[in-house]
């Protein structure tokens, strides 16, 4: 559990810091809060010989509206979503996910940016990001350029990341008002990721779903949109049979991989229920 | 008596006394991180080994490069068995009559077994080192699974015993078979199991599991050529015994080794054994003349240092129809791993596993161990629990919730019909043990009182209804347990180590000025000696626990002691203390009538210090005492204070309990809701009531985690799936549980002042609790025997099994 040799930047300008890694090239990395990078490295699973950290660049932190858009800036860390005002109001369901992630420790110094970028399938963020229809804000030694967050995951640990670019913020739009929304986890502890997982956020008129969306997390190696699950809900009251068929629908797209969690079969099964169970607090909390 | 004058309450206080909820004096230095840990001590020019490992569960080694590791810049020296064979300590003598290799000589058992040990001048080199040494792997057909070790066709793992058929403990029956040891009657066991009414039988096992301490195993071995000295600073639970072990091996005289364990952050059994770390690194520092450090990381402690359990024990009871037991047939399957390191006294290659006929009163039993060699890390350690005691106090737990199912009764009425009676005791189990004292019906009672034990069974049966009716997927679960632990080892009649008896010392010195230190043959690693053992000896002699200094763990200082494992400190060590205390009472008496002008027999004791019968105004203090033992001692007495005691106890101590778990389990997830936990504790005498109760917090944290899903797991390969805390379940405060604790008081009748151990009482009592509850809450479902971790994905699947998805 002792990392390899590596030599460590610290850039003060997200130019200076797309320079670096582009003149570095492959055997660059950068590194955020170090929550996932750092225990990889321990491991040699990652042998990056340099480290650009981006804690010098104070345009990457923060949190603003902008129109219907709140733009977060990637440095910024989990505990600081949670101390948000403006995320309490217009995001509440990054709040409740960002409290399920790891602990206090953890969320200090881990930053959405990082976990959104990592591209790790039990990152708790990426699903809701596509639940949420967020964008990434991508900066390269070529300029910048915005990709749907429903575009970045291509595999576990292959995003659409190419070399020498960094994220800089993310992109959220706020839902309607009175949507409903939650994010269900099961987990074995503090500090565990996802056995299986669910994001909603849906709208209800006159007692029918209206618009829903569904992402779910750990259960592919990329977080996965549940578009099908989504589509068997809407015009419903969320009755036990609605319920049923969108949990099916969602378990039809996952393949979790078996581990410590739980085998594959098992992974599914509460991954159905999450879904489930997600989309009844959500309705209950729809206005 | 003017106002000043304290009242005998105020003197009592003072001395914070055995029965005081005295704050622990360790925790002044360890709350404020100045805890002095083997990782903290840093000597001049100290180098860093660390080891490579296999990466296979079995295979032979071809070839060891270490070339391109000495290019490393800081990489001094790349040892492998052919360097240790110049010094003959490629394998070492395990404690349990085996030997091991300390590196890998010619195959590997194991994944992760050491292979190389690479030292240089930091931490980071070596690691850079290691991953630099080329070794040449051919890899061979792995054994797992225990059941199939025995196969004819089973793949040979022990080379080196090739044509033995004889181990320490008798015949082998086969190339991958240990030992197999066998007690009871067996005739007359199978006589009554022809004419019982009722049998139970069933395979129960006790998964593989780890202590993992905190603190990782390490050390610091330093060599002084000229001197021809070696100190080895480790987190040793047993620092003399280590001592003996290194003289026995290295051949360096037993003076000229110093053995010194700081503050140790938990040991939990992990800590007994002897390591290759430990020889690597003793022999680096006689190779290099430099203090070489090695320190284990996590999942090098997780998957190379000592597990526990992976006992498999096919349980057999007979009963009558009403429900007395008439028989008990256990035989075990033990998984040891690649190499027998159990640390278990020489004799006992079970342990005391003979403890399974548990509370209950047996007639006849008779019990079968055969212990076998698998492609795992060697170990088999008491994780929490004397010898074995755990797993006999689950297969018996089970196997009486799985009987009283067969029958149709409540399983806590069948454990108080078979209970042995108050009045049995001192009683002879039917496996070869005398029980000292108890008083189980008294303890049962009082659980199910506090807790409600009726109503809960009719919450419970309220609840099926409902479950069966589709009104909640909610099934719920009581877990009764009663257990009889065995520790204390122990009487020199039965219980060594390597030869050595297991008893355990106390010197006591007392000072001028009425202020002592206390040494102990004992080691601390959490449980609070520098506090309790001061309060022995307060009660003892009357002097305040705030003047007597406790130290252990120099071997230098201390006296020759067996250490702390198995619940044998108090009734071991702190017998030692009381008997020491005792000593230095008696020439106390003899300073106090001479100054005193009486008699010896005219004094009586009084708190702390002596006064004349009937004349309760004459009185002498031990405070005073002490200081006329340093200069007006009785013509012909020599002068000074102080006294030393060996143990030899006569008997173990037999602590015992009731705890009963509340669960709720939601059948669609698996995910489990602990609703209440009560444990009622009886470790004799109550030497401080607070550390009692966090001794019982803590070992109810392991149970809960080792039932509810804590293992080590290898896949089919042998590789170890749960080697980090990302995967091995170490729950944290907010899992946990809450705890009600509650207690009886009877004392040991052998034990000067009656105390009988507490400390691992809550994880051999926890875990059937744990396990009950999960089987109770499945059983109406129709299933008898779920086999433990109980984590979310196997109650999902026992429930599926169950047919409740249907
Ligand atoms: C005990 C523990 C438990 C955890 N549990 C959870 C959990 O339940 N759910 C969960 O979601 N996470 C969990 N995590 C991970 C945690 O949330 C990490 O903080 C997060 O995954 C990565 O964010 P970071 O800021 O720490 O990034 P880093 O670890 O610094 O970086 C992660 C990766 O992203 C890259 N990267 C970082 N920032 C950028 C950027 N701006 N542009 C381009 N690439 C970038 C890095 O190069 C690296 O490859 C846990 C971590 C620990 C240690």
């Amino acid at each position: 559990m002792i990392p390899g040799p590596f030599s460590y930047h610290r850039p003060a300008t997200v130019a200076d810091a797309v320079k670096l890694l582009s003149t570095l090239g492959d055997e660059a990395r950068p590194l955020a809060g170090g929550h996932s990078l750092l225990p990889m490295m321990k491991l040699r699973l990652a042998t990056p010989d340099h480290l650009v950290d981006l804690h010098g660049i104070g345009t990457l932190k923060g949190i603003r509206r902008d129109g219907n858009k709140v733009v977060i800036g990637a440095m910024t860390t989990q505990h600081e979503l949670l101390a948000s005002d403006e995320i309490a109001k217009s995001l509440p369901i990054l709040h409740e996910t960002a409290l399920l992630i790891a602990d206090p420790q953890v969320r200090y110094r881990g930053t959405l940016g990082g976990n959104v970028a990592n591209g790790d399938p039990g990152n708790d963020m990426p699903a809701l990001m596509l639940t949420l229809g967020a964008s990434y804000r991508l900066e390269g030694s070529g300029g910048g350029r915005d990709i749907a967050a429903s575009e970045f995951y291509q595999g576990a640990y292959f995003t659409a990341l190419e070399p020498g670019e960094i994220l800089t913020a993310i992109s959220i739009p706020v839902p309607a008002a009175g949507a409903g929304y939650a994010y269900e986890k099961l987990k074995r502890k503090i500090g565990d990721y996802a056995t299986a997982a669910a994001a909603v956020v849906l709208t209800m008129s006159g007692g029918k779903v209206a618009s829903c969306a569904i992402g779910l997390t750990n259960l592919h190696e990329t977080p996965l949109l549940a578009t099908d699950a989504a589509k068997a809900v809407m015009g419903t009251s969320l009755d036990d049979a609605a319920l049923k068929k969108a949990a099916a629908a969602a378990v039809a797209i996952m393949s979790p991989a078996a581990d410590a969690r739980g085998p594959v079969e098992y992974r599914k099964h509460v991954g159905g229920i999450m879904v489930m169970r997600a989309l009844t607090r959500a309705a209950a909390r729809a206005k | 008596m003017n106002d000043m004058t304290p009242t005998r309450e105020q003197r009592e206080a003072k001395l914070e006394g055995m029965g005081c909820k005295r704050k622990r004096v360790e925790d002044a230095r360890f709350t404020q991180g100045k805890g002095n840990y083997v990782d903290d001590l840093k000597l001049p020019g100290m180098l860093h080994g660390d080891f490579v490992r296999s990466p296979h569960a079995h295979a032979r080694v071809k070839s060891i490069n270490g070339d391109e590791a000495l290019k490393v810049p800081g990489v001094l020296a790349v040892i492998t068995a052919e360097t240790l064979k110049t010094v003959n300590l490629a394998w070492m003598p395990t404690l349990a009559g085996d030997v091991q290799m300390v590196l890998a000589d010619g195959k590997v058992l194991f994944q992760n077994q050491e292979v190389a040990f690479v030292v240089a001048t930091d931490r980071y080199a070596a690691d850079d080192g290691i991953n630099k040494v080329q070794v040449e792997y051919e890899p061979l057909p792995v054994v797992i699974d225990p059941f199939k070790a025995m196969d004819a066709d089973a793949p040979v793992l022990r080379e080196d015993l090739a044509g033995k058929t004889t181990g320490a403990h008798g015949p082998r029956k086969h190339h991958n078979h240990i030992f197999e040891w066998t007690v009871g009657d067996k005739d007359l066991t199978d006589a009554a199991f022809k004419k019982a009414d009722v049998t139970i039988k069933e395979m129960i096992s006790y998964h593989r599991t780890h202590p993992s301490p905190l603190e990782t195993c390490q050390c610091v071995c330093s060599f002084d050529k000229i001197k021809g000295e070696l100190s080895i600073w480790g987190t040793f639970q047993a620092p003399h015994v280590i001592r003996t072990v290194v003289a026995l091996i290295a051949k360096i005289p037993e003076h000229k080794i110093h053995v010194i364990s700081p503050d140790v952050g938990g040991g939990f059994g992990n800590k007994v054994g002897a390591y290759p770390g430990y020889i690597c690194a003793a022999v680096a520092s006689i190779v290099t003349g430099k203090p070489v450090k090695w320190v284990e990381d996590r999942i090098e402690n997780l998957t190379a240092t000592s597990f526990a359990r992976d006992y498999h024990m096919t349980t057999e009871i007979a009963s009558t129809k009403d429900g007395k037991v008439t028989g008990l047939r256990v035989h075990v399957l033990a998984d040891h791993g690649a190499f027998d390191a159990c640390a278990d006294p020489s004799k006992w290659p079970a342990g005391f596993f003979n403890i399974v006929t548990g509370s209950y009163d047996f007639p006849v039993a008779h019990l079968s161990v055969d212990g076998i060699y698998t492609n795992k890390a060697p170990g088999g350690v008491a994780y929490r629990c004397s010898f074995r005691v755990t797993e006999a106090a689950y297969c018996i737990e089970r196997g009486m919730d799985i009987l009283a199912q067969k029958l149709g009764m409540d399983p806590a009425e069948l454990r108080l019909k078979n209970f042995i009676k108050k009045e049995q005791f001192p009683y002879h189990s039917a496996l070869g043990w005398e029980y000292d004292s108890g008083d189980y019906h008294t303890a049962m009672r009082k659980m199910m009182e506090s807790v409600d034990y009726a109503g809960l069974r009719k919450e419970q049966a309220a609840k099926r209804l409902a479950f069966k009716r589709g009104e909640t997927r909610e099934i719920m679960g009581l877990g009764v347990s009663f257990f009889t632990e065995i520790v204390g080892a122990g009487p020199s009649k039965n219980c060594d180590i390597l030869g050595i008896a297991m008893f355990d010392s106390c010197e006591i010195r007392l000072h001028p000025t009425g202020a002592g230190i206390a040494r102990v043959g004992t080691k601390s690693t959490g449980q609070g000696h520098e506090t309790t053992w001061a309060q022995i000896i307060a009660t003892e002699i009357g002097i305040p626990a705030d003047d007597i200094m406790v130290e252990e763990g120099n071997t230098d200082t201390a006296p020759y002691g067996l250490g702390t494992y198995g619940s044998r400190s108090t009734p071991v060590a702190g017998a030692a203390i009381a008997m020491a205390a005792r000593k230095i009472k008696a020439k106390a008496q003899m300073i106090a009538a001479y100054k005193l002008e009486v008699h010896e027999d005219d004094l009586e004791w009084d708190i702390d210090g002596f006064r004349v019968k009937g004349l309760p105004e004459k009185t002498m203090s031990m405070k005073d005492i002490c200081w006329a033992a340093y200069n007006s001692v009785p013509p012909g007495m020599e002068p000074g204070l102080e006294a030393v005691s060996y143990y030899d106890p006569p008997n173990m101590t037999y602590p015992f309990g009731a705890y009963i778990c509340v669960m709720n389990i939601d059948v669609d997830t698996g995910v489990y809701k602990i609703r209440r936990f009560y444990a009622l504790d009886d470790c004799g005498t109550r030497i401080n009531p607070m550390i009692i109760e966090g001794q019982v917090h803590g070992g109810l944290t392991e149970a809960f985690a080792i039932a509810m899903g804590q293992e080590i797991r290898y896949d089919p390969e042998g590789n170890v799936v749960t080697g980090s805390f990302m995967d091995f379940f170490m729950p944290t405060a907010v899992e946990t549980p809450h705890w009600e604790t509650d207690f009886t008081v009877t004392p040991s009748p052998h034990h000067p002042i009656g105390a009988k151990g507490v400390g691992e009482s809550p994880n051999v009592g926890g875990v059937p609790a744990f396990s009950n509850a999960v089987n109770d809450a499945f059983s109406f479902l129709g299933s008898t025997h779920i086999q433990m971790p109980h984590d979310y994905w196997r109650n999902w699947k026992a429930a599926k099994s169950l047919g409740v998805f249907a």
